[in-house]
């Protein structure tokens, strides 16, 4: 248990030994200031805000009876058994549909369980030859045969003991004509229990359970299965006191209380205070948010109300980016920063090691299209071994593709990795920093070079498509003329904005006059839409202008066909880009 | 009698659900079925039994088999394993 202030007693009060001890705390008025929290392993992640239900199993108490008719007593007990496996089929029909084949089938395994002859030899014999009530004889051997599990020298088995205890007191449950636990009410809670047996949860209506907080159970208990299957959050090991003290300082039953149960952090929140109450809340409808966006959009294509389309792809920095990539459907990688390879490495990086990235990334995206850009190191970003002398003025000085022209044997490697991993998928090249039609000649000759090498060489690669950053003014100005040499301009906002405003974005004294609407920048965007399309180039944007929902339609109207955004915003524009329309002013 | 041996393949082992439908496999027939790890051998007719084993993956299990039918008991649950486990 942990406590939101960190001082749960004043100095020189001692709290009293027992487990709530901190709720004992302090007699203050201010002492609420403290929400009890409780932690836990979180199994499945998520937010849930409700009233809290304390489950509690209906107490199935065994006595031992001495029963004369023994006969009688085998039969009750045969008779219970057909009853209980009955019971279990209705429920595996009932698992299968709420949960499916995988999760159900433990009832199946149940029926067995109660088909065994060495549980069953048991029972009976016990019966026979010491003459007991056959609930005893039930519990008894139940008790036995989950504790051989509870030995096993695997977390996996050890969890099966509550499987044994499950059926057997389900037999004894239909001996005693006895129900189970339920939930009562009609309003969803977070339900709270010792451990619930798959039975029970299965019997449970889960249109009413927002979240399960167990004290025991493990990761492959039933009740973490089943949340992972209904996507609820989900804590186990929370060691819940059965009361807890009001603001008020009333003492009062945690069942009926009302709890937040945070699945991310896993920690359960009882009676919490009102901006606990309204952090949580904005988590949850940000979660509900994506949630929503993902089951409408996921697969839908880009398109305008008015039928206009564009391709929306995301902006990645390592290989690991790309699981984010696919999870939010992005159609492509618009932006592949190269540079992770060489700032989180100690020497330059090889091309093996180059290769194996892009690799990876072109035959994770199946086909889709990957645009890596080529190294763009200096200004902001410096790696020591390049050895680079400190500069005035970084962001105007020796860096991207400035370097590369310069230190050939760098560019060609990574082309050349570049290359070799274009057979695996679709791969275009991005150059970044370009300001001369001489610097795009230049690097087709080196591009030429790099060709020629692997054709020598006999390494397959595929033609890939060209392309330039736009992040100058200078670029923009002459972007007539560059279109004529490359397949495609991506627009990187950011520097662009820089340049253009002469304003320093490092420099937070500026940010209030750094302004990425500032008319000179869209007019440029104008401008290079318009003179890629003359000169037979597509146009992108891959800066981080490209997310920002305000101007998606402005883009769309500008005759933009790609937009590359960072994978978490790729919903979000596409929600934008489905709404607009272009044929209304 | 017949025996068969294999390793079992499953990053879970036999657990619940395949030691389920083995067992379900292993009572269809006539002849008596076993199950043995090391020294340790189980009626593989009974689930606790065939759980109790406790098989891990990587582990190898001998099935037995011995009566009638007992060529195409081991045909069939040997199939069972390299389908399942």
């Amino acid at each position: 248990m942990r406590h939101a202030s960190a001082d749960a007693c004043l100095p020189g009060i001692r709290a009293p030994q027992n487990h709530n001890a901190a709720l004992y705390g302090p007699r203050k008025n201010d002492w609420r200031q403290q929400i009890m929290q409780l932690e836990g392993k979180s199994v499945f992640g998520g937010i849930a805000i409700g009233k809290l239900s304390v489950y509690n199993k209906k107490d199935n108490q065994v006595k031992r009876r001495k029963v004369e008719d023994v006969a009688a007593e085998e039969t009750r007990f045969s008779e219970a058994r057909e009853a209980a496996k009955e019971q279990l089929k209705g429920l595996y029909e009932k698992a299968l549909k709420e949960v499916g084949e995988v999760n159900a089938a433990i009832f199946e395994v149940h029926q067995m369980m109660l088909d065994d002859l060495d549980y069953v030899e048991s029972i009976i014999n016990m019966i026979r030859t010491q003459e007991v009530n056959a609930e005893f004889a039930v519990a008894v051997t139940g008790d036995n045969f989950s504790k051989m599990f509870a030995a096993m020298d695997d977390d996996y088995m050890r969890e099966r003991a509550a499987d044994v205890k499950d059926i057997s007191n389900r037999v004894i449950a239909v001996l005693q004509g006895t129900g189970q636990g339920q939930i009562t009410g009609e309003e969803p809670v977070i339900l709270l229990a010792d451990d619930l047996a798959p039975s029970e949860t299965v019997q449970l209506d889960k249109s009413l359970v927002l979240s399960f907080v167990t004290r025991h159970g493990s990761t492959n208990s039933h009740t973490a299965i089943l949340a992972r299957t209904m996507n609820i959050p989900a804590l186990i090991g929370v060691d819940y006191p059965e009361t807890f003290q009001t603001a008020a300082q009333e003492e009062k039953s945690l069942d009926g209380a009302f709890g937040i149960v945070d699945g991310y952090q896993g920690i359960l929140y009882v009676d919490p205070d009102e901006e606990t109450i309204a952090k949580y809340r904005k988590i949850k409808d940000e979660d509900e948010d994506k949630k929503r966006l993902l089951q409408e959009l996921k697969g839908k294509e880009n398109v305008t109300l008015d039928g206009k389309k564009i391709n929306l792809y995301a902006n990645i920095g390592g290989v690991a980016d790309v699981a984010n990539v696919l999870a939010n459907d992005a159609g492509g990688i618009g932006l592949f920063r190269s540079e992770f390879l060489y700032l989180e490495s100690e020497d330059y990086p090889g091309e093996e090691t180059q290769f194996a990235a892009y690799k990876t990334v072109a035959e994770n995206m199946a086909g889709k299209k990957v645009i890596i850009r080529t190294l763009d190191i200096g200004a902001d970003k410096q790696v020591d071994y390049f050895q680079m002398e400190k500069e005035e003025n970084p962001a105007m000085g020796y860096r991207a593709i400035r370097i590369c022209l310069d230190r050939r044997e760098i560019f060609k490697t990574q082309l050349r990795a570049i290359y070799r991993a274009s057979h695996f998928g679709t791969i275009s090249i991005m150059f970044p920093m370009i300001i001369s039609l001489q610097e795009v000649k230049e690097i087709k000759e080196i591009v030429a070079q790099v060709k020629a090498e692997l054709e020598n060489e006999g390494i397959p690669y595929k033609d890939c498509e060209l392309g330039i950053m736009i992040e100058t003014p200078a670029a923009v100005m002459i972007s007539d003329v560059l279109a004529k040499e490359v397949d495609f301009f991506s627009i990187g906002t950011n520097d662009l904005t820089q340049y253009t405003l002469a304003i320093d974005r490092q420099n937070p004294k500026l940010d209030n006059i750094y302004d990425s609407h500032h008319e000179a920048v869209l007019r440029m965007l104008q401008m290079v839409v318009d003179n890629g399309h003359a000169g037979g180039c597509w146009v992108g944007i891959c800066g981080e202008l490209g997310a920002d929902t305000t101007l998606t339609e402005t883009f769309l109207r500008m005759g933009f066909d790609e937009l590359s955004v960072s994978p978490s915003m790729v919903l979000k524009v596409r929600d934008k880009i489905r709404n607009a329309d272009l044929s209304k002013n | 009698m017949k025996e068969f041996k294999y390793v079992v393949k499953d990053q879970e082992g036999i657990h619940a659900r395949p030691a389920g439908l083995f067992v379900k496999e292993a009572a269809a027939f006539p002849c008596a079925v076993k199950i043995c790890k090391g020294d340790k051998e189980a009626d593989a007719k009974r689930i606790f039994g065939v759980m109790g084993l406790g098989v891990k993956c990587g582990e190898e299990i001998t099935i037995r088999t011995d009566g009638e039918n007992e060529e195409e008991a081991i045909a069939k649950l040997s199939r069972f394993l390299e389908e399942n486990l």
